[in-house]
Order: structure tokens, then C-alpha cells, then sequence
């Protein structure tokens, strides 16, 4: 899309456009194809030589079990997180958009955890679960008498990891529900309530189908999220441990790419990384365009 | 409400309330945490009355963590990036949206096209990038001869290789994430809502394409900007990967990095009200950009679904 009316110029659109196009050519592209080139490659351990080999890469990624183990780790992990911090965040933006008093205050209460960084919230969350001196931890051994100990049971890692990372997005989820509901139109509910429905009925079967959009984009960006930038709760917490137990995906191209500096292998498994984004971003665009369709 | 539900209205505020106090409880606990003294701290359960010593576990986490020298290294990190993006992003919006050129479509799609790919996909690589920026350009140096060429007019043997590293350097930690679709996306959105008529009537005065950007987008753009100052800046602030990797000098690297030295292992002495304190200080600065900025920020985050 452009303007009807627009500046003529030969050279200053290219000037403008130019540093975009640098950064982006510099620290998308070149890397990206670089990645695409390696993964193709085996390097011999000293780095001197590399070998083409199509294909390998991949085909002994996909029958690692440690890779395939990973996979499922993550799936796991970004659709506890996902669903543990869109239900809170829906539940608590529904509240607040019924109370009609201290609206600011709770906004305010509400929102700041987003600032928080992923890393950092690890950190929180590594002191309130730790497993001697945690006041969570604490609670958990003596009101579900469960032998709590992140450090060596794997799972109790993986719920550690997931509270961690699904407490930062709760607010981010916050914002959104709060914006979607608060578009809701007063008449509709208003009809709703004048036909004998009551709140419970008129939420489920008005405000979240209304909602669905936001419910979408929202799913999706915390599903990229909890791919990505969970990079940081995860090298704090458990460095991918016990034994493997939370080791996803994004913390394994660090792993074997920079300690274990396997270079091939890496580059194959930022591939996959990659295309998987690109297939979600499609499939978005996709269900926007239709959105839009349906609007007009 | 619709209708008077006295008992909802309650339960609402009640769970409000226990929302807060969900999100809120780690927050509470860690500026208690940090108050206490060491034996307190150690206590299970620890005590959940603020104790008397936090000015001296932040400054004895100022100390063990050089916190100074980090804190300044993130705050240049994400000014910088938060800076970069924003004049990159607008000035690319417009030049799409303003100008008609041959090359229009295929510099809109090369940018768009990396919409969604964080730099967590593609670390290895660009790490390498960056550790020689030249690095792409030395096949072509030496398939055209330039050496040759340069020792023909230096009149003596020069070997000249292609050398520069971004590794420890504010550079390194700031550029390879400047470039951002989303930010160019959001202005050109923007600048296609503003009306026809503006740019009309300032060409009608006579005034020049940099006059136009500067007299009557920027203007208008200030809320837009403001949004992506506070989005961007917590963004910057709370990088993790990037900076692990790009930085090996602990004077390089930034806040939410070097706060890892302050957590205690399993044979350390438990200083978490140390750790604590640190955490505090470290993750202050976004909160605070947040907070007073509030208005702008939810309008621009939730504009970013648009």
C-alpha cells in the first residue's frame, strides 16, 4: 500500500530505506543463509576442513532420541506455560473488567511483571521454589506432603520452569484480555441480560467468542515466547537439567553449538527453529487476511 | 453491571485480590528477602516482616556484582537499541509508505520477511557475523586481487585481511538487534492513517520530503513513539542470550548477566538476601519505565496485534 499523493525523489527513498536494509541484510539474511550453508556441512573436529553432506544433519537429528526427547520437552513446556498464563490472565482480566472500583490501582498492580525479565523471574522463582530455603517449596512439601526437590527430580524441574516463565507472561496476557473485553460492545450484553442470561452464560456464549481473536494472537505470541525468550529462565534455574529433564529446544542449539561445539548439527537444529517460526507466522497472516475478509 | 449481583460482585473483588496477591507475592517476597540478615534469611520459613539491613545488602550487592559498571552497560544497551530501532524503523516507514520506486516492493518484502525470526534462531551464525563483520567480503577481496592492487600502489607487499569484531564492544551488543520488522511495521501502519490532505497541502507550500517527515510526521508520531520507547527499552534491558554470547569481558556484560554471579550454589553460604537486593536493583529500571509510562505502553502494546 502507498499514499495517492507522494514525494518524487530518484535517491532519497533508497537513502532512507538503506540503514533497514544493511541491518537487516547484515544480521538476518547472511546469518540465515550461513546457518542453511552449515547445516549441510560437517566440520572435522579441528575445524579445518568441511565436508558436504546434504542432508546427514538432519536425518541423524531426527533419530536422536536426546532431539526427539527435547521436542516433546518443549511441547510440553510451551503448552503448560501458554495455557497456565492465558487461563490467569483471562480469569484475572475478567475480574478486573467487572469491578468498577480501584480500576487504575489494579491495572497498575497488574501490569508491572511484564517488565521483569525472564532470567530474572527465574532467579524469584529459584529462591521461592528452592528446595531448603524456599517458603513455595515449603508449602508444597507440607500441604500436598509431596518430596519436593527441583534439583534432582525432573519433573518437579519442569514445574519450576513453567511457573517461572508462565508468571512474567500472565501481565502481558493481562493487557490484552483487558483490551479485548473492554471492546466488547455494552449493548450486546445488555440484550443478553434483557433475554434472562446471566453473567456466567453471557461470558461464554458473548465475550470469549468475541474475544477469540485476541485469544488467538495472544496463544501464539506465547507460544513463540515460551520457544524463545524462555532462553534466560532456563540458564538460570536448571541449565537444562536434571539429567536433560528441561532442556528444550532454543537451550539445546546454545548447548551443542557453543559448548559442545557441534557446528553442524546446530546450524541444522536452527533450521528447524526457523522454519517452524516461519510456519506460524504464516499460518497468523493467514487467519488475520481472513479476519479481515469476514469484516468487510 | 447489567444487574445487581451483590455476592458476585464480592467473589469478584475477592479473587481480584487474590490475583494481585498472585502476581504480587514474588515481588513482596523479595524485598523482604532482601532486608533480612543473613540468619534470618537462612530461616525456613523465612519471616515475612522486612527486617532492618537492606541498605546494606544492596550495597553489598553493588560490590560483589559490580553492579555499577553493569547497570551502565544495560542502560547504554537498551537506550541504544530502543534509539536505533526507532530512527531505522521510521525512516524506512517511511520511505515505503511516501516514495514511489522500482525497488519499493522488494525492500518492503526483505524487511517484512523477518518479521517474526527473534535472534534466538539464528544465534550461531550471527555470532559469527559478528565476530568478523567483514567476514563476507574477504572471498570477494581476494577473488578480485585487491591485495595485489594495494601493494601495486603502497610500492611495497601489503596482506591486507578483513578484520572487525563486534565481540565486547557496545556495537556488537546493540546492532544485530536493531533490526526489527515489527517497529517498521507499526509506523507504516501508522503513516498510512494519516490523511492525504497533509501531505497535499505541505507540498502545496512548497515544503520537501525532509520537511514533511520533520514538521508534520514526527509530530504526529509522538504517542506512537513513546509506545515503542517503553516496549523497546524493557526489551533491551532484559536481553539474555545475545549478550551471554557476545560478551566474555564480565566490564562488558550487562545487569540481568551478572546478576547469575550473586546466586548462591549448593556449597555456598545461602546470601539470598545479597541476591535478592541485587535482583531488585537490577530489575527497577524497566519497571519504573512502565510504570510512568504507563498509558502509552498498552496502547502500543495492544496496537502491535493490529
Amino acid at each position: 500500500m502507498i499514499k495517492r499523493s507522494i514525494f518524487e525523489s530518484r535517491l532519497l527513498p533508497y537513502l532512507l530505506i538503506f540503514p533497514q536494509i544493511l541491518v537487516t541484510v547484515t544480521f538476518f539474511y547472511w546469518p540465515a543463509a550461513q546457518g542453511l550453508v552449515q547445516s549441510l556441512m560437517i566440520s572435522d573436529p579441528f575445524g579445518m576442513n568441511d565436508t558436504f553432506v546434504w542432508f546427514d544433519n538432519f536425518i541423524t537429528l531426527f533419530s536422536d532420541p536426546l532431539y526427539l526427547r527435547s521436542v516433546s520437552i518443549t511441547l510440553i513446556f510451551s503448552m503448560s506455560v501458554a495455557f497456565v498464563s492465558i487461563s490467569l490472565g483471562l480469569f484475572i482480566a475478567s475480574m478486573a473488567n467487572r469491578a468498577l472500583h480501584f480500576t487504575a490501582v489494579t491495572r497498575t498492580l497488574l501490569i508491572w511483571p511484564y517488565a521483569v525479565a525472564p532470567a530474572i523471574s527465574g532467579i524469584l522463582w529459584l529462591f521461592l521454589l528452592h528446595p531448603s530455603y524456599g517458603v513455595v517449596a515449603l508449602a508444597i512439601k507440607n500441604w500436598f506432603a509431596l518430596d519436593w526437590n527441583p534439583v534432582l527430580n525432573g519433573n518437579d524441574a519442569m514445574a519450576m520452569v513453567i511457573i517461572a516463565s508462565a508468571w512474567k507472561e500472565v501481565s502481558y496476557n493481562f493487557v490484552f484480555f483487558m483490551a479485548g473485553l473492554q471492546a466488547v460492545p455494552k449493548s450486546l450484553i445488555e440484550a443478553a441480560a434483557m433475554d434472562g442470561a446471566g453473567p456466567f452464560r453471557r461470558f461464554w456464549t458473548i465475550v470469549l467468542p468475541l474475544l477469540s481473536p485476541t485469544l488467538f494472537f495472544v496463544t501464539v505470541m506465547n507460544i513463540i515466547y515460551s520457544f524463545f525468550d524462555t532462553f534466560g529462565v532456563i540458564h538460570t534455574v536448571t541449565q537444562g537439567g536434571p539429567g536433560g529433564a528441561t532442556n528444550i529446544l532454543v537451550y539445546k542449539v546454545y548447548q551443542d553449538g557453543f559448548v559442545g561445539l557441534d557446528l553442524g548439527s546446530s546450524a541444522a537444529q536452527s533450521i528447524v527453529l526457523m522454519s517452524l517460526i516461519i510456519l506460524i507466522t504464516v499460518l497468523q497472516f493467514k487467519y488475520v487476511e481472513r479476519k479481515v475478509q469476514y469484516a468487510g | 453491571m447489567v444487574e445487581k449481583t451483590p455476592i458476585l460482585d464480592l467473589l469478584t473483588y475477592l479473587f481480584l485480590l487474590l490475583g494481585i496477591l498472585i502476581v504480587g507475592f514474588p515481588i513482596i517476597y523479595t524485598v523482604v528477602a532482601a532486608t533480612l540478615p543473613l540468619e534470618e534469611v537462612s530461616k525456613v520459613p523465612m519471616p515475612l516482616i522486612p527486617g532492618d539491613q537492606f541498605w546494606v545488602n544492596i550495597c553489598a550487592a553493588w560490590d560483589k556484582g559490580d553492579l555499577g559498571t553493569q547497570l551502565t552497560n544495560s542502560f547504554i544497551m537498551a537506550s541504544g537499541i530502543t534509539i536505533g530501532k526507532i530512527i531505522v524503523s521510521m525512516l524506512g516507514a517511511f520511505s515505503i509508505v511516501y516514495f514511489s520506486y522500482r525497488l519499493r516492493t522488494v525492500a518492503f518484502v526483505t524487511v517484512f520477511c523477518t518479521l517474526m525470526l527473534p535472534v534466538e534462531v539464528r544465534i550461531l551464525p550471527t555470532y559469527e557475523m559478528a565476530a568478523n563483520l567483514f567476514g563476507p567480503l574477504q572471498p570477494l577481496w581476494d577473488l578480485l586481487h585487491l591485495n595485489a592492487v594495494v601493494s601495486w600502489i603502497a610500492g611495497h607487499d601489503i596482506s591486507v585481511t578483513l578484520d572487525w569484531s563486534l565481540l565486547d564492544s557496545y556495537t556488537g551488543l546493540i546492532l544485530p538487534l536493531v533490526a526489527s520488522a515489527t517497529c517498521t511495521f507499526l509506523f507504516r501502519q501508522f503513516f498510512l492513517t494519516v490523511p492525504e490532505e497533509l501531505c497535499e497541502a505541505a507540498k502545496m507550500d512548497g515544503a520537501s520530503a525532509m520537511t514533511f517527515f520533520r514538521k508534520v510526521l514526527l509530530p504526529l508520531s509522538k504517542t506512537n513513539i513513546a509506545a515503542l520507547v517503553v516496549i523497546e527499552f524493557v526489551y533491551g534491558w532484559n536481553q539474555y542470550l545475545w549478550p551471554l554470547l557476545i560478551t566474555t569481558n564480565p566490564k562488558m556484560t550487562t545487569a540481568v548477566i551478572g546478576l547469575q554471579h550473586l546466586i548462591p550454589g549448593p556449597e555456598d553460604i545461602p546470601t539470598w538476601n545479597i541476591a535478592m537486593a541485587g535482583a531488585l536493583l537490577v530489575m527497577l529500571p524497566p519497571i519504573l519505565v512502565v510504570l510512568f509510562m504507563q498509558r502509552w505502553f498498552v496502547k502500543g502494546l495492544v496496537e502491535r496485534e493490529k
